[in-house]
């Protein structure tokens, strides 16, 4: 059904544009005067000026592994944050801990763990869904690198992003 | 052999070298510039900061940063020169080859050629400071500038692919349209003054005072306080009309990116593109140009003397032929800013409304205008 | 079927139902589409009722004093319910038997059951393999807490364990439902394993000196409703949700025992068998099931080579053919190992070639009594029906052999068999003027060849075989051919064309519609005709019953 859009009355000087036109090249000629004199501040100079002071409690950066105050990798390569993860910018190679080892009990950690930040979109499930608490998205937002290869994080990388965070998971607690 | 002494060599001598200057010297840098300026405006305008950054790159030979020199950023359009230079000369596989490399010639050509019979100074070295001072001046322009056009049809047309025809068709009707309003916008202008040579048209400005400012000769007669309006008149259809010319916002619809992409140019990269970017500029060149040359009194400066021919070898006549030279890119420039002024503060018309502005209203005024011209230079003298 | 199946009526949560008798409570329910949970039930093993999941309510017809049905207002007998939850794996259905299996008093059993499962559960979801197919998680997800209420000290058991070379034991995540000792006791009849302890200290061991080493031994990792017994060797590599699971067919005996392909990415993670009581059952061998191994150690043929040499397959299938060509006679030997679409293919091609000399090369091994037959290749019925063999497969590989000692035999095409197994020797191999092999390993007679075609593995092709029991049964690809390896039948039809022979072979169903035009037993067949079970194509040779 044709419907009719109404059209606003507008008086002959409206319709002439041209003092209309008028107050909009005053506004945009504000702006520029305003931005001349300094009085704006939006823009943020990159290298220059941070974001770093101003970065809020929730802000996602890098994805990045932590251990727990044992120093033990919270990681047991469960591999859900490789399920979850929307791009699938992680790759695990699940391992076994030698039964000699300190945190033997636990059985299980990644023998490798890549992230690939050129892929990464910085959603934050990862950190959801770990059942381990071992995954945190940090503050890190320059990642940078010359090649692809460069762009993926491997274990050690992450761990050296992540570091420690001492934690909520008592399960492998061995009088637990 | 006796032909050869014929041949006007001085002439065409000092025709190369002021068009060589027109175009390398002034143009080229103009229009580099105005993309820079176009850019930096815009981004005041919107608040942002635009390029400021691009100086030497020193920092390809292991240097920690570039180095910036006065302002950051002057050197962009440098950069963007070498880019599109550098860049692979692509065309898509789907066009009409011969055409699609004619196009951005003939987008770039006739706006440079406009500026052949435009005075651009008075006297220097003993020479007057236009190209060609033709006596048809303004309607050489006219002609000229009109075959732009053919630029913009055949860019689309040779594309093969959809976007880029829908934009051409619409530059061929834009263009067609508002060519009348501006001929005729144009026509009181050369009632009152007279004469189609532009130089001459300046020397009218010089000796009336200039049209759009009529006391800048220092007093204001009757008559001119009265042909002020119709003159007023056609400035505005003639700075509009030579927006739509010049496919510049808000009349941009042959290359309207939130419809069409990027319009005519949709298929084109690297210098080919850049042939039509810098047409687009070189037209606004020159459409800003004779704008300054009808309205603006040209080259002239209020109440400072003015070279002659004798006097431009002199170093007070070099130095006037110069302060010249500078006061009409001056206002050249002044123009070209509000040109982009302008483009970052009025949106895009919808087509139907740029085809009725054109056709039903500022043709009919520009008509008008001439009638009441012909009336008031034919009561008043 | 002569004899008329007795039907009685079942009330399931107040709907009547008729179920043959003997139909057992939790699978009348089942078939209701009322799944009861249930951890120690498997309807191939015996019936402990153990673990008490499947406790329903339950009730009986109420009897007038004279042993007739009291009947309600709508004509159907009133039930007089059991005040306690019964177990419904234990229990046949009966006359005017009513069941509830959604009453709150089930629920809140459930809901207990689960809970007290979980007292001492180690909650290791995150490490534990069993994680996504785990009835304890199922379970609990549906019937049971949110949270735990039990604050004391978990009962620590022993952990990671190997009962056996193939099984690790986490005796923590065991629910005790004894499904594992009874498959030993009553299916793999090696009755290793039992409970050791009482009460929360419960543990399953294996008897004193005694290891789970049966051959069958893995399959109590797939009857383990829980985490508890997990595959050494799968252990840790992947978790079960990113497996793709392809079903197909075992090809390491003329069984053919249906299995699932647990892949991903073109990389073998797992092979678990597929219900099929027509064939295997519910069960595969530890040796057929750990087989895939000798795929992925690296060793596989990835290239078509010629004189040794890496090639390209355009000129390697020239290669192959003008080698043939010059050959003043050929003989071929074939493997029974290869599908029906590509013994038929290499029928053709024998015939293209005039070859009239060609077998396969018969396996043969101690049947074990319960899945595993003596015929160890997986294809043999195919072979025979398909003319690549006679009725005593293996007869003429003595005249091939003797036709190359005495010079006859000049060249050999060789479909994925080793000469040497053969009765061949190097000296023989060396002889022939022309040796063409197709072949997924490398072997002597891959070394020895002119031109070796390296072919498909079972996981990486599509097609069907016949087992001795005259099934046809489907082989699927769950993945493409590593490296250049080509299906076979692709070699094959290739080497055809080159023989100058039309065909309009280009998908592996074509062979198949092919194949049925041309030999009658496979006649209105086509591949996806045959199913996930098979079919029974040929008479059930009375002596091949394992
Ligand atoms: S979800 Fe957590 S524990 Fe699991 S693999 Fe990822 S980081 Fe490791
Ligand atoms: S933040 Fe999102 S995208 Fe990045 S690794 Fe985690 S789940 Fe993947
Ligand atoms: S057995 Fe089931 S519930 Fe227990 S740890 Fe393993 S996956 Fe989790
Ligand atoms: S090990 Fe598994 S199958 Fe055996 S009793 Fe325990 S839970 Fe049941
Ligand atoms: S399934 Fe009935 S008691 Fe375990």
């Amino acid at each position: 059904m044709a419907y009719t859009v109404r059209r606003p009355n507008l008086t002959f000087w409206e319709k002439l544009y041209l003092p209309n036109i008028v107050a909009g090249l005053a506004i945009t000629f504000n702006h520029l005067k305003k931005m001349l004199k300094g009085e704006t501040h939006v823009v943020m100079q990159y290298p220059e000026e941070k974001w770093d002071a101003h970065l809020p409690e929730y802000y996602r950066g890098a994805p990045t592994l932590v251990t727990d105050e044992h120093g033990r990798e919270r990681c047991v390569s469960c591999q859900l944050c490789e399920f979850i993860c929307p791009p699938r910018a992680i790759k695990i190679t699940p391992g076994s801990l030698p039964s000699d080892s300190q945190f033997a009990k636990v059985e299980k950690a990644p023998e490798a763990f890549d992230i690939d930040m050129s892929r990464c979109i910085y959603c934050g499930l990862c950190e959801e869904v770990c059942p381990e608490q071992a995954i945190y998205l940090r503050k890190d937002y320059a990642v940078t690198g010359e090649s692809r290869a460069d762009m993926v994080h491997h274990k050690d990388k992450l761990y050296e992003l992540g570091g420690t965070m001492p934690g909520l998971v008592h399960k492998w607690n061995p009088d637990k | 052999m006796d032909f050869l002494n014929d041949i006007p060599w001085m002439l065409i001598a000092a025709s190369i070298a002021k068009t060589l200057f027109l175009i390398f010297g002034v143009v080229l840098p103009i229009v580099s510039y105005t993309v820079y300026a176009e850019r930096r405006v815009s981004a005041l305008i919107q608040d942002r900061l635009g390029p400021n950054r691009t100086g030497f790159p020193i920092s390809l030979f292991g240097f920690q940063k570039d180095l910036q020199l006065f302002l950051g950023g002057l050197g962009q359009p440098v950069a963007d020169a070498m880019k599109f230079l550098l860049k692979e000369e692509f065309t898509p596989g789907h066009v009409n080859k011969f055409y699609f490399w004619l196009a951005p010639v003939l987008a770039m050509v006739p706006a440079l050629s406009t500026l052949a019979v435009l005075p651009f100074g008075n006297f220097l070295f003993g020479q007057k400071m236009v190209v060609a001072d033709v006596n048809v001046g303004i309607l050489y322009v006219f002609a000229v500038a009109s075959v732009g056009v053919y630029g913009i049809v055949l860019a689309g047309w040779s594309s093969n692919s959809k976007y880029p025809f829908l934009g051409s068709i619409r530059a061929s009707s834009q263009m067609i349209s508002y060519e009348l309003s501006l001929g005729l916008s144009a026509v009181p202008v050369l009632m009152i003054i007279g004469n189609l040579n532009l130089s001459e048209a300046i020397q009218y400005q010089i000796d009336n005072g200039w049209l759009l400012l009529p006391f800048t000769d220092g007093k204001l007669t009757l008559r001119e306080l009265l042909l002020w309006i119709p003159v007023l008149v056609s400035f505005i259809i003639f700075t509009i009309s030579m927006f739509a010319e010049t496919n510049r916002l808000p009349f941009d619809l042959p290359e309207s990116e939130t419809e069409l992409v990027a319009g005519y140019h949709t298929e084109y990269s690297a210098m080919k593109f850049a042939l039509f970017f810098l047409g687009e500029y070189a037209a606004m060149i020159a459409g800003s140009s004779i704008i300054v040359v009808l309205f603006l009194g040209g080259w002239h400066v209020p109440f400072l003397p003015i070279n002659t021919l004798e006097s431009s070898t002199t170093p007070s006549g070099i130095a006037l032929g110069f302060l010249h030279i500078t006061a009409f890119f001056a206002k050249v420039v002044g123009i070209l800013i509000f040109f982009i002024w302008v483009r970052w503060t009025l949106p895009r018309f919808r087509f139907d409304q740029l085809m009725k502005l054109g056709w039903l209203y500022l043709f009919e005024i520009a008509l008008v205008n001439i009638f009441i011209t012909a009336a008031i230079l034919a009561w008043v003298k | 079927m002569s004899t008329e199946v007795q039907l009685l009526n079942v009330q399931i949560d107040g709907v009547w139902l008729q179920f043959p008798k003997g139909t057992k409570v939790i699978d009348a329910c089942q078939q209701a589409g009322k799944f009861i949970p249930r951890y120690c039930y498997h309807p191939k093993l015996s019936v402990p009722g153990n673990c008490r999941m499947c406790l329903i309510e339950m009730g009986m017809p109420k009897m007038t004093p004279d042993r007739k049905p009291v009947l309600g207002p709508d004509g159907k007998p009133e039930i007089g319910w059991i005040p306690r939850p019964q177990i419904s794996c234990a229990q046949d259905v009966s006359e005017g038997m009513g069941v509830r299996t959604d009453s709150p008093m089930v629920k809140e059993c459930r809901q207990g059951v689960m809970e007290f499962l979980l007292i001492n559960h180690p909650l290791d979801c995150p490490i534990c393999d069993q994680a996504g197919e785990c009835r304890l998680q199922e379970f609990s997800v549906e019937y049971g807490n949110a949270h735990s209420r039990f604050l004391e000290r978990k009962v620590k058991k022993p952990k990671n364990v190997e009962l056996g070379p193939r099984v690790t034991l986490d005796a923590e995540r065991c629910v005790l439902c004894s499904r594992c000792i009874r498959f030993m006791k009553e299916v793999a009849h090696d009755d290793v394993l039992g409970f050791v302890d009482r009460g929360g200290f419960s543990t399953i061991a294996c008897h004193p000196e005694k290891t789970l080493e049966s051959n069958y031994s893995l399959n109590t990792v797939d009857i383990c409703p829980v985490g508890a017994l997990t595959s050494t060797d799968f252990r840790f590599k992947m978790r079960v949700w990113f497996l793709k699971e392809t079903k197909s067919i075992d090809v390491n005996d003329g069984l053919g025992c249906n299995i699932l392909i647990g892949s991903r990415e073109g990389h073998i993670y797992r092979i678990t068998p597929r219900e099929n009581n027509d064939v295997n059952g519910n069960w595969i061998p530890d040796s057929h099931r750990l087989n895939f191994k000798v795929l992925q150690d690296g060793s596989r043929l990835l290239h078509p080579t010629v004189d040794s040499k890496k090639s390209t397959w355009p000129e390697a299938v020239a290669a192959a053919h003008s080698q043939l060509k010059a050959a003043s006679k050929l003989a071929m030997v074939v493997s029974a190992r290869l599908t029906n679409e590509e013994l038929y293919l290499a029928k053709r091609l024998a015939s293209a070639l005039h070859i009239t000399l060609h077998d396969v090369l018969p396996r043969v091994g101690e049947p074990d009594g319960i899945l595993i037959p003596a015929d160890r290749n997986p294809n043999t019925a195919g072979a025979r029906l398909l003319g690549a063999t006679t009725e005593t497969p293996g007869s003429q590989l003595k005249d091939i052999l003797t036709g190359v000692r005495n010079g006859t035999i000049t060249g050999i095409l060789s479909l994925g068999e080793d000469l040497l197994e053969c009765g061949f020797t190097h000296d023989d191999l060396a002889k022939l003027k022309a040796l063409v092999a197709t072949s997924i390993l490398p072997n002597a007679t891959t070394a020895a060849a002119h031109v070796v075609l390296p072919g498909a593995a079972f996981a990486e092709k599509r097609g069907s075989m016949i087992n001795i029991n005259g099934r046809l049964q489907r082989l699927n690809k769950a993945f493409e051919p590593a490296g250049e390896c080509r299906d076979d039948w692709e070699i094959l039809s290739d080497l055809l064309s080159a023989t100058g022979q039309t065909h309009a072979l280009h998908s592996v169903e074509d062979v198949f519609r092919s194949m049925s035009q041309d030999v009658p037993a496979f006649e209105g067949l086509n591949l996806g005709k045959i199913g996930d079970l098979g079919l029974q194509l040929l008479t059930k040779p009375e002596a091949a019953t394992a």
